[in-house]
């Protein structure tokens, strides 16, 4: 598989996580990533998908995946099965956010969590200006066909951190052509952050 | 993905002879033993890419093919042959029939070599562990170390999961495909009225009907209408027959008024042609009796080397996905390699059988994925 083809959150991921790695991905989609993973870098991966066609085509690819929701599939796992759990463009669509981030750091030693930045400036002109809901690259819905029930900004999410006493290992900030690490609470997409618990 | 294999021929193993007879987990002891079984494919030089094929509990060991004169084919014709699911191009593909049965292997219509007269009631009970065993036999002698897969829907299922319980060194993999880790109060009782049906038949004559010129088939015709209700679902009937009627107007008699009824008597009454009450008897109490949860299906804290393929499907409700689902957790928490897939149908349990395209897209490259390492 050819990184450089890899979209850019993708990117960022594969070079995280080290190679061998034991991973679980919830919300894999079609696999592409997990496959980049497995191929590559020679990581032990698992998935957890609710779209029916996206399981055929991870099972294409030689994943192993479940077909479910990412609520309901953590808690038979032992502590610290997985090196990596990986929630990426997925936690803003999960019902019990708080719950899945803690199952996540109790099965993993570090959880790789890529979401949607809300407060994108572009957002909060469309929000403040036209006193609509924000439509972006990164949230592309129209507030009745939304997945995401969830929403969340760089700001929030470190907020969370401090409050749970989770620790920041490595924060990304992604803009529309590449890195957006200047003021990423205004000028970010997307954010991808490495967390693990305070006590590592 | 239409191509047959072509004619086929049903084969018999015989094993068991005194003093070597199958012990079983009841304690009583059961031979010769003779297995029906089928093979289609070519086994490889290393022996690796044999697939133990399971079948349900009506099922038998032709699998796929064309029996020399037949017009239809095995039962799972559409999932078995070159380039489908299982790619008799590429695997060896056995199905092997059930000890119990009436369709060529020992059952309780055999002949007791003690007595000259057939089993009836004195065939020992058996359970799903006694009829792998038995089918451990048969893959010795065809000198198979290893199978690549065990595969089976249903009851089939069972025998796929019995199977990584009782001998999990020989299989590499495993499909298990709408079943269960256990019979539930509600599928045990499905059984039991099934069973009652059969009992209550006057002909029945506590088993001893061989020699009768009047067989049980009232009752075995009742227990397989029961059976075929439960294998589809309350949509599959409306589509398949809603309340239309057999002929213009109701008849103001009992007789079958509509296609649902005429459906159901045609069905029970084609099963008592190839099926013996007292198998329905043996088999449905094998399956009751089946129990691998509480940590039996692996056992042991020794890491297995094996994946799992587990199968359901949405409108499944006598094996429905939350027991597939348990299978999963299980495998889960042992740390076994697994995948698992809830197929969208409205076929019931019957679509394990139907729905074959999206079980051979999912079998076919889990299959190369094993083969593959």
């Amino acid at each position: 598989m050819d990184l450089a083809k890899a979209q850019l959150d993708h990117q960022i991921i594969y070079n995280i996580v080290d190679p061998g790695a034991r991973i679980l991905d919830l919300g894999c989609g079609s696999g592409e990533l997990l496959q980049l993973l497995a191929e590559n870098k020679d990581c032990k991966v698992q998935g957890i998908e609710l779209d029916e066609q996206a399981i055929y085509q991870c099972v294409e690819k030689g994943l192993s995946v479940f077909h479910g929701d990412i609520d309901s599939g953590l808690s038979e796992y032992p502590d610290k099965s997985f090196d990596y759990v990986i929630l990426n463009q997925s936690m803003q669509q999960v019902k019990r956010v708080d719950y899945v981030i803690t199952e996540s750091l109790r099965v993993a030693d570090k959880a790789i969590i890529g979401f949607p930045n809300f407060t994108y400036w572009s957002s909060r002109f469309m929000l403040f200006f036209r006193g609509k809901a924000p439509i972006t690259e990164s949230l592309p819905y129209h507030w009745y066909d939304t997945p995401n029930i969830h929403f969340l900004s760089v700001a929030d999410f470190r907020h969370y951190c401090r409050v749970k006493g989770i620790r920041i290992l490595k924060a990304y900030f992604l803009g529309k052509k590449g890195l957006a690490n200047f003021w990423p609470n205004l000028f970010a997409l997307n954010a991808i952050f490495v967390i693990s618990h305070d006590k590592l | 993905m239409t191509k047959h294999i072509g004619i086929v021929k049903t084969e018999y193993f015989t094993f068991g002879e005194h003093p070597h007879e199958l012990k079983l987990e009841s304690g009583a002891a059961l031979g010769p033993i003779t297995l029906a079984y089928e093979t289609y494919g070519q086994l490889d030089e290393e022996k690796s890419n044999a697939i133990l094929v399971l079948h349900a509990l009506s099922g038998d060991a032709h699998a796929a093919g064309l029996h020399d004169g037949a017009k239809e084919p095995g039962w799972w014709d559409d999932l078995i042959g070159p380039g489908k699911g299982l790619d008799t191009n590429k695997y060896f593909v056995i199905c092997s029939n059930v000890i119990g049965g009436c369709r060529g292997s020992t059952g309780p219509s055999s002949i007791n070599p003690k007595t000259g007269q057939p089993y009836g009631l004195n065939f020992p009970i058996i359970t799903i562990a006694d009829i792998v065993k038995a089918q451990k036999h048969l893959i010795d002698y065809l000198g198979i170390k290893k199978l690549l897969s065990v595969v089976g829907g249903s009851m089939g299922g069972m025998q796929a999961l019995q199977w990584v319980a009782s001998f999990p060194q020989a299989v590499r993999s495993v499909i298990p495909i709408a079943t269960s880790l256990k019979h539930s109060p509600q599928q045990i009782a499905f059984d039991e009225v099934g069973r009652q049906a059969v009992m209550a038949d006057p002909a029945w004559c506590e088993g001893n009907y061989y020699d009768k010129k009047e067989k049980p088939i009232k009752g075995l015709a009742v227990a397989r209408m029961i059976g075929h209700i439960t294998y589809m679902s309350d949509k599959s009937m409306e589509e398949k027959f809603s309340r239309r009627l057999k002929e213009k107007n109701y008849s103001f008699k009992f007789s079958a008024d509509f296609e649902v009824e005429g459906y159901l008597r045609y069905r029970g009454d084609t099963f008592v042609k190839r099926f013996d009450a007292n198998s329905y008897l043996y088999i449905t109490k094998a399956m009751d009796y089946f129990d691998l949860s509480a940590n039996k299906l692996i056992h042991g804290d020794k890491r297995l080397d094996v994946r799992f393929l587990v199968i359901a499907f949405k409108s499944d409700w006598l094996y429905p996905a939350y027991q597939s689902q348990e299978i999963v957790r299980h495998l889960k928490i042992k740390g076994i390699d697994a995948t698992y897939c809830e197929v969208k149908s409205t076929y019931g349990h019957d679509a394990f059988l139907l729905e074959v395209e999206e079980e051979a897209h999912l079998i076919k490259h889990f299959l190369h994925k094993t083969l593959k390492g």
